[in-house]
This record gives structure tokens, C-alpha cells and sequence, in this order.
């Protein structure tokens, strides 16, 4: 099995922005072209999380543990789960400092409501697949949690998804490692996006500049 | 395009700048004279001395807000740079580029035509605004002139030979330069640049107006993620910031050079606010200083439509939009980099 080295590591959080654009992606990941960069991003965001009361926290049969940080050696990334549910469960493993076996759920917290692509849900599988190398167990079901509908979805991950996040961090870790922002199709989604302005979608279907040159000479 | 903020002139000398919170505070000798939300700057610029606390300092740091020192005549002394933004993909191209002199060359001529086209526009322009007050045959030879070496710039792929044209053209527009002064010509004139130090009051003018265009240039580079110190066309000189002067060769002209005019031909300054030194050294006192950054604030605010990007942005923007569009060139994004068109 190939690994990856840790510092080669990718950000989880950076699969739904690929997902969204994937120049995008390249300009926060690669080129690190963010108002403020991605590492104080993650920080705001680590904190938002670890500022609620309980770090861990004990319901019943129920482990909650929060911000909790993953990685996969195999896929290359590193990133926190905003929440993990260990379950008491007799095919589960059993977990340092505690008496029985356990099997982890991690919950993703999403602003907003449901989103009609795919972004949401493979972060969460990517999460799930770190938690299944961490702790050497097979998983089938997470949640997105959204704060809109103020109710969990239950996502139920199949090989064939599995699949998909492998190969879009396979893409990923390619463009990474050529270091290489690539061109996209521009549209309706740049206008809401927050690198619009890094980015100049404007730019990328303008006319050659050679040509803008030679027009303006020769007038 | 992002947005333009205020940058902060400090030209009270002898005073101390220190963080409060969200603010910028100015005090001299323990009494506060002014106090700013640090939200709203882009840069502070300080001149004579001032002191600044450490904790302004990373404060700025970490907002990205240009902080830079200068002497109270305008001379660079230092700036203030944050933990750079990792662009090292971006800065080694540069380097790679600025190690090549060929691949130099055809970013540097497309500099340098927009040097010499926005030269020309601005000598045209003059020729129809003031028809009757200036000697437009001579002009015209000048603007003809101009837009041969244009042409020829277009294709050439030498530095030196580009150093060289570049060189005649800025003769060329220097000799009739003075024509474009209207007003209070007894106390101002051009007979050619001269700069360490100036000699007149025009080139004390000019040499102030660049270094306040060499400074927003070289923050715009590094807000892109270029260093600003690699060059193309400059050669690399230790503490030069080459590429800040690449950059600022097309904008010399349009940015600088008319705003110095406006301020003489429309009577805003005179010639009692500048002190000849024994050995001719010519020296602004702090009220023209102060005039000159109003006037450049001023003008930032201005809107203009960006040539090739087909935005409307103001002209404090400008050596933002050019350093963004040098990087995506050098990112490999851009088949040229598309020098700043004026007219
Ligand atoms: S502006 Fe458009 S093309 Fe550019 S990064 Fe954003 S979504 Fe992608």
C-alpha cells in the first residue's frame, strides 16, 4: 500500500472546495492566496468548536467527542471532525481508557441547509475513511448535521463512494505535487465565490493578451 | 478586485504610534493626537522618525497593513514585513524567470511599451487640451517618435537592446516634458531628471511622487506574493527593490508625472515651499509635502476603467491589479503580461 509522507498531507477541509472549483482549491492550498491563510482559518475554526463546554462528553451508551483531529496515511490528509459519536457496539473496537468496544459516527457540522451536490458528503466519507485506517475498523454511517433544518442527515457510505473520494484525492495530491493552479471553466458559481477576487474569472476567458497589445498599437 | 483603503501619512515628526485595541494611536509627548480603527487601512506610512510599538507592528503584520519608514524628505528606511505567505511556488518561478535573460526580456518589453505608450498618450492628450499654447510640431516629431519604438520594442528579445530603447525613449519624452508645465514657469521647469539630490523644484517634486508610487507598488507585489526585490529589467542590487521599479515604469508617467503637473499648473503649491541648499540641493518643506500626499490620496480615489481587465477600479488599485496580473503570467495563466494601457 502506497502512503503518503505527513508533510505532503493535504487538508480535509480542502475537498469540498475542490469539489466547488477546483482552481479554487489551488489557490487556497497551493498558492495560499486567502485574506487571511488557510492555517488562521483552521484556528478560528478549531476554536469555534473546542469553545463549547464538553470536549467529552458521556450520554448513556454514547461517547461524544469534539473536535477531534484525523488523518489517513493512506489518502493523504489530515483534518478535524467537528463531532465523533462512539457507539457501544459488540463489533466495534475498544478504545483507550474505556470499558467496552465502541464504533465511531462522525457528524459534520454544515451552515445552511442540504446542498444538492456532492461536497458535503465527501468530506464526510473522506472523515470516515481516517477514522476506519485511525482505528482499524469498518464504518458505513455519518451525519451532516445542518444548522438551517437543525437536524442531522444520515449518510450511508458505499464502496462506490469510497471510490470517488480516492480518486478526487488522487487528483488532488497531483495538481499538489506539480504545484500546478489549474484553469477552469468560469460561471454563475464565481460570483459567490470568496477568491473572485484572487482569481479574476474575468481574466480567464479574456481574449489573448498578445492580441489586446498588437489592437492597441495599431490604433 | 479588491477593495481600496486608506493608507495613514504620518508627516508630524517626533510623534509615537502604538495599538490600542482595534486602533491605530498617534501620540506626541504623552498627549494623543489622533486615533484610527485599524480596519480601515491598507498602509501606514511614516515619515521623520516616528516610533511604532512592537505591538503595532505584528498588529499590521498579521492584517497584512503595509507599515514602511521614511526619512522626513521622503527616503525609504524600512519596512515592516509579516511571516510571508508561502508562495514559494510563485516566488522560485520568479526567480527562475529573472535568472533568464531572455524569458526577462519579454516580460520587461512589455513593460517598457506600456512605459512609452502611456508617454506618448500623455504628450497627445496635451497636444489637444492646450493646441494653442504648445509647440505641436515639436510634439508630434516626439509622439511619432515614440510610437516607432514601440514597434520595434514589440520585437525584441535582448535585454540590453531594450535597455537601450527604453533609454532614448524616456530622452525623448524628458526633452519636451517641460512643455506641459503652464504655469509659474520662473520657479518651475524641466531641464532634465536629476535625482540624488534634486536639483530643482520639479525634480524634487517628481523624485517625492515615486518614491510614494515605489511604495504602493512594492506592498502591491507582496500582497500578490512576489518579491518585490527580483527584478527583470532592473538588475538585482542588494536592497534595491528591482521589480517594484520594473513595475512602476509604466506607471511613472500616467500616476506620477501627472499628478506632479496638475499640482503646478493648477497653482497648488509655489515655489516658497521649497529651500535651495548651498550646494543646490532643492528640499520641500512639510506643508508641500503634505499637499503633494493629499493630491496622490486624491488621486487614488479616482476611478478609471482597467484597460485589459475592463474594470472599473480606482487608481490606488492599479499597481494592485498590475502586480495580481504579473503573477498570473508568471503562474503561467496569461500568454503575456498585459503592460497598463493608458489614454
Ligand atoms: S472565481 Fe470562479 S474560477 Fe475562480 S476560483 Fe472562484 S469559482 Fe473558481
Amino acid at each position: 500500500m502506497q502512503v503518503y509522507n505527513e508533510e505532503d498531507y493535504l487538508l480535509l477541509s480542502g475537498i469540498q472546495h475542490f469539489n466547488f472549483c477546483r482552481r479554487q482549491w489551488a489557490l487556497i492550498h497551493i498558492e495560499q492566496q486567502w485574506e487571511e491563510n488557510v492555517r488562521t482559518l483552521e484556528g478560528t475554526y478549531v476554536h469555534r468548536i473546542a469553545d463549547q463546554p464538553f470536549l467529552r462528553e458521556k450520554r448513556g451508551d454514547k461517547l461524544i467527542v469534539r473536535a477531534m483531529p484525523v488523518q489517513s496515511q493512506e489518502l493523504g490528509i489530515t483534518g478535524i471532525c467537528d463531532v465523533v459519536e462512539f457507539v457501544h457496539n459488540l463489533e466495534g473496537v475498544p478504545l483507550a481508557g474505556e470499558r467496552g468496544l465502541y464504533l465511531p459516527y462522525p457528524v459534520e457540522y454544515k451552515r445552511g441547509k442540504p446542498k444538492k451536490d456532492d461536497s458535503d458528503r465527501s468530506q464526510l466519507i473522506a472523515q470516515l475513511m481516517c477514522l476506519e485506517e485511525m482505528l482499524a475498523c469498518e464504518l458505513s454511517t455519518g451525519y451532516l448535521y445542518y444548522d438551517e433544518i437543525k437536524h442531522r442527515v444520515e449518510i450511508q457510505v458505499t464502496s462506490a463512494d469510497r471510490e470517488r473520494v480516492r480518486e478526487v484525492l488522487l487528483e488532488m495530491h497531483r495538481y499538489y505535487a506539480r504545484s500546478h493552479t489549474p484553469k477552469v471553466k468560469t460561471g454563475p458559481h464565481c460570483e459567490s465565490c470568496s477568491l473572485n477576487r484572487v482569481c479574476l474569472p474575468e481574466m480567464l476567458k479574456r481574449r489573448s493578451v498578445s492580441s489586446f497589445i498588437e489592437s492597441r498599437l495599431n490604433e | 478586485m479588491k477593495k481600496l483603503l486608506n493608507t495613514l501619512f504620518v508627516t508630524t515628526p517626533d510623534t509615537y504610534l502604538s495599538l490600542d485595541g482595534e486602533n491605530i494611536v498617534i501620540k506626541q509627548e504623552e498627549s494623543v493626537l489622533a486615533r484610527y480603527p485599524l480596519h480601515n487601512l491598507e498602509a501606514v506610512c511614516t515619515f521623520g522618525y516616528a516610533g511604532v510599538s512592537p505591538a503595532l507592528m505584528g498588529a499590521c503584520a498579521e492584517r497584512n497593513i503595509g507599515l514602511t519608514f521614511m526619512t522626513r524628505n521622503g527616503r525609504f528606511l524600512a519596512r515592516v514585513i509579516g511571516e510571508s505567505r508561502g508562495n514559494v511556488v510563485l516566488r522560485k518561478e520568479q526567480y527562475r524567470i529573472s535568472d533568464d535573460p531572455r524569458r526577462s526580456a519579454l516580460i520587461a518589453r512589455n513593460l517598457i511599451i506600456g512605459k512609452i505608450y502611456n508617454s506618448k498618450w500623455i504628450l497627445e492628450r496635451a497636444t489637444r487640451d492646450y493646441a494653442l499654447r504648445m509647440d505641436i510640431k515639436r510634439i508630434k516629431q516626439v509622439t511619432a517618435s515614440l510610437t516607432e519604438a514601440m514597434q520595434i520594442v514589440r520585437d525584441v528579445e535582448d535585454l540590453e537592446i531594450l535597455r537601450g530603447l527604453e533609454g532614448n525613449a524616456a530622452v525623448q519624452y524628458n526633452s519636451v516634458f517641460d512643455d506641459l508645465i503652464l504655469q509659474q514657469k520662473e520657479h518651475f521647469f524641466f531641464h532634465g531628471r536629476n535625482r540624488r539630490p534634486p536639483l530643482d523644484n520639479v525634480n524634487a517634486l517628481l523624485s517625492f511622487a515615486y518614491t510614494l508610487l515605489s511604495n504602493d507598488m512594492t506592498s502591491a507585489l507582496e500582497a500578490v506574493g512576489l518579491d518585490a526585490y527580483v527584478g527583470f529589467l532592473h538588475r538585482d542590487r542588494p536592497g534595491r527593490a528591482s521589480l517594484a521599479l520594473d513595475m512602476m515604469e509604466e506607471l511613472r508617467s500616467v500616476h506620477a508625472d501627472r499628478m506632479v503637473l496638475s499640482l503646478i499648473n493648477k497653482k497648488l503649491i509655489n515655489a516658497k515651499g521649497f529651500t535651495r541648499k548651498e550646494n543646490g540641493a532643492v528640499i520641500m518643506d512639510d506643508d508641500t509635502r503634505k499637499l503633494v500626499i493629499k493630491a496622490w490620496q486624491e488621486k487614488k480615489q479616482e476611478k478609471i476603467m482597467h484597460p485589459y481587465l475592463n474594470e472599473k477600479i480606482s487608481w490606488g488599485l492599479v499597481p494592485y491589479a498590475q502586480a495580481l496580473l504579473m503573477a498570473r503570467y508568471i503562474r503561467g495563466d496569461l500568454d503575456e503580461y498585459p503592460p497598463f494601457l493608458w489614454k
